[in-house]
């Protein structure tokens, strides 16, 4: 690093500081702001900050409704980052064998991530329209058409499972990205690697499986820490597929609605709370482990 | 050799199937938006239009108009302030870096990555102070602060791989700070401040959480309004359809002309530059 001298670094530090006051205002005074109110009585429309502890968590956990949103995100958690890594992992290594048109393709599977959240949710509750009988329509008449009967299902109205079909707009949405990101990790994959393997007399398939897949786990890594952290987030997919139903609550649905429907702030922070908790868990180790990395480079 | 082709061959038909199903949402849109109400039926959703008609659109325009000019105002000045606050923020962070910065740098990440819900209580209350509720005031300036995070870190990954020496040799001709950013780095940064602008822009324009807390009806922008508009049983699914497709034509077009830009925007939020 270069010198400088006093005057710069005092400048330097001038021309950031409406932005470092605002980010710690607006982030960390806000947070600790959250923090407070979760751990006060505030319900209704004046604050109150009696201090009542972790009342409000305790209480959390013994709420049939909470444990319904946790079950509802460990459940859309696991289908939602499973299946758009998987499905992006299988577009990148489609694409990675030199295809035609693959400009075409790459474009079209990223298409939807410019897309709210608020259009595809829309768009996919009529797709996805579990009525029944000669009101049919959507995906379920598409089957009945094609003669997929088996296909026909009750979609997020299904009892327990629903959340997961939520998961499918989802994505619909973010798979673009896992492909992105992993063809970029095939490209990174030097020839020389895999034409001296080629030479040992390895197939195409062990080429795969032996050494590109394994260069490929970082990319996995980071892959399943963005996607984790969105669906802990999930919030305005699920209110234009389904609107607030309990069947298909998640704690931002719940901590949006108790807040601002209910005026149970204290409740609401406190959500709020342990929902910045999980991000947190997953993104603080990530962050720390990226910064490493590009100093060590 | 006959193998080999099979193999093609199984690729192409596995890519033409993924197609399809990323284009069914789209077809579904396009194709009921451009019927006539005559001929609207959920029974034949998937049918083409026998004559292509534009009640739906028209229809989806008359309600949402409003908030189409509500997400304009609010969308172009949010992007614009916080690109330009994070050019200045990613040249100091990446050419100035003062004592504490390592440790002000992941704090300001973070920032990208928490759920809003955990200061939305705070900001509510700030903002219905600040315009009294009404205006569209309050939403730009969530958008710009937490718009900073990232558009911060782009710059100042843009930054630093801009040589040191330039810096150097500038300082020697008598230049300053301010001065090195307007005549050097500003006028070499129009690639990332299209990333960045790209972004933002998408970002405000597909946010509901900010929106539908800081905004009164009259005032909603795209979002809000189309999430409304499904919610109520009364407006029909058909005009539902074409309300999506206006909401999302702006960022579309963006993607379709912009598209790489707006890929490198996305890698940068997964800290991937």
């Amino acid at each position: 690093m270069t010198m400088h001298s006093k005057k710069e670094a005092w400048q330097s530090f001038l021309l950031v500081s409406p932005s470092l006051l605002a980010v710690a205002i607006f982030v960390y005074g806000f947070i600790g702001w959250t923090g407070r109110v979760s751990l006060s009585r505030w319900t209704g429309l004046l604050p109150d900050f009696t201090w009542v502890g972790l009342e409000n968590y305790r209480k959390l956990f013994g709420d049939a409704r909470f444990q319904i949103d946790i079950r509802n995100t460990v459940l859309f958690t696991a289908v939602f980052v499973l299946g758009a890594l998987l499905l992006g992992l299988f577009e990148a290594l489609l694409l990675d064998q030199g295809v035609k048109g693959e400009a075409f393709f790459r474009n079209l599977f990223l298409f939807p991530l410019a897309i709210s959240y608020i259009v595809t949710g829309v768009v996919w509750r009529w797709l996805m329209n579990p009525a029944s009988g000669t009101r049919l329509s959507g995906l379920n008449l598409l089957f009945e058409r094609l003669g997929l009967h088996f296909l026909i299902n009750d979609w997020y109205t299904t009892p327990f499972w629903g959340i997961v079909f939520i998961a499918i707009p989802a994505i619909w949405q973010m798979s673009g990205f896992t492909m992105a990101i992993y063809l970029a990790g095939l490209r990174a994959v030097p020839d020389e690697l895999r034409e001296a393997a080629r030479v040992d007399g390895a197939s195409e398939w062990q080429i795969y499986t032996r050494i590109v897949l394994p260069l490929l786990r970082p990319v996995t890594l980071s892959a399943l820490i963005i996607l984790g952290h969105m669906s802990l987030k999930v919030f305005d997919l699920i209110l234009a597929v389904a609107g607030k139903q309990l069947a298909l609550d998640v704690p931002a649905v719940y901590m949006w609605q108790t807040t601002f429907d209910g005026n149970f702030y204290g409740q609401g922070a406190a959500i709020a709370m342990l929902l910045l908790l999980s991000v947190a868990v997953l993104i603080v180790p990530y962050i720390w482990y990226t910064l490493r990395a590009e100093e060590e480079a | 050799m006959k193998r080999g082709r099979l193999v093609r061959g199984l690729t192409y038909a596995a890519l033409i199937l993924l197609s399809l199903f990323y284009l069914l949402p789209i077809y579904v849109m396009l194709v009921t938006s451009l019927k006539g109400f005559d001929e609207v039926s959920l029974k034949t959703m998937w049918d083409l239009p026998r004559v292509i008609r534009f009640d739906n659109f028209i229809a989806a325009y008359q309600k949402l108009s409003p908030h189409l000019w509500n997400s304009l105002n609010m969308v172009l000045p949010a992007a614009v302030l916080s690109s330009i606050l994070g050019s200045l923020n990613g040249y100091v962070l990446a050419k100035w870096r003062f004592r504490g910065a390592n440790i002000i740098f992941p704090l300001i990440l973070f920032g990208i990555f928490i759920p809003y819900q955990s200061i939305l209580i705070p900001l509510v209350q700030f903002v219905t102070r600040l315009n009294g509720g009404s205006g569209l005031v309050g939403l730009v300036l969530a958008h710009v602060v937490y718009g900073l995070p990232i558009t911060t870190l782009t710059f100042r990954n843009y930054f630093a791989g801009v040589p040191k020496e330039m810096v150097e040799a500038a300082k020697m001709d008598g230049a300053g700070l301010l001065q090195i950013y307007w005549s050097i780095f500003l006028p070499i940064s129009i690639p990332a401040f299209v990333v960045v602008l790209i972004w933002q822009f998408t970002q405000a324009w597909n946010d509901f959480l900010f929106a539908v807390v800081l905004t009164e009806p009259a005032y909603w922008p795209m979002t809000v309004a189309l999430n409304n508009m499904a919610g109520s049983q009364i407006v029909a699914w058909n005009v539902q359809m074409a309300g999506s497709f206006l909401t999302a034509l702006p960022t579309l077009l963006v993607y379709i002309f912009l598209g790489q830009y707006f890929l490198r925007g996305m890698m940068a939020g997964a800290l991937k530059g």
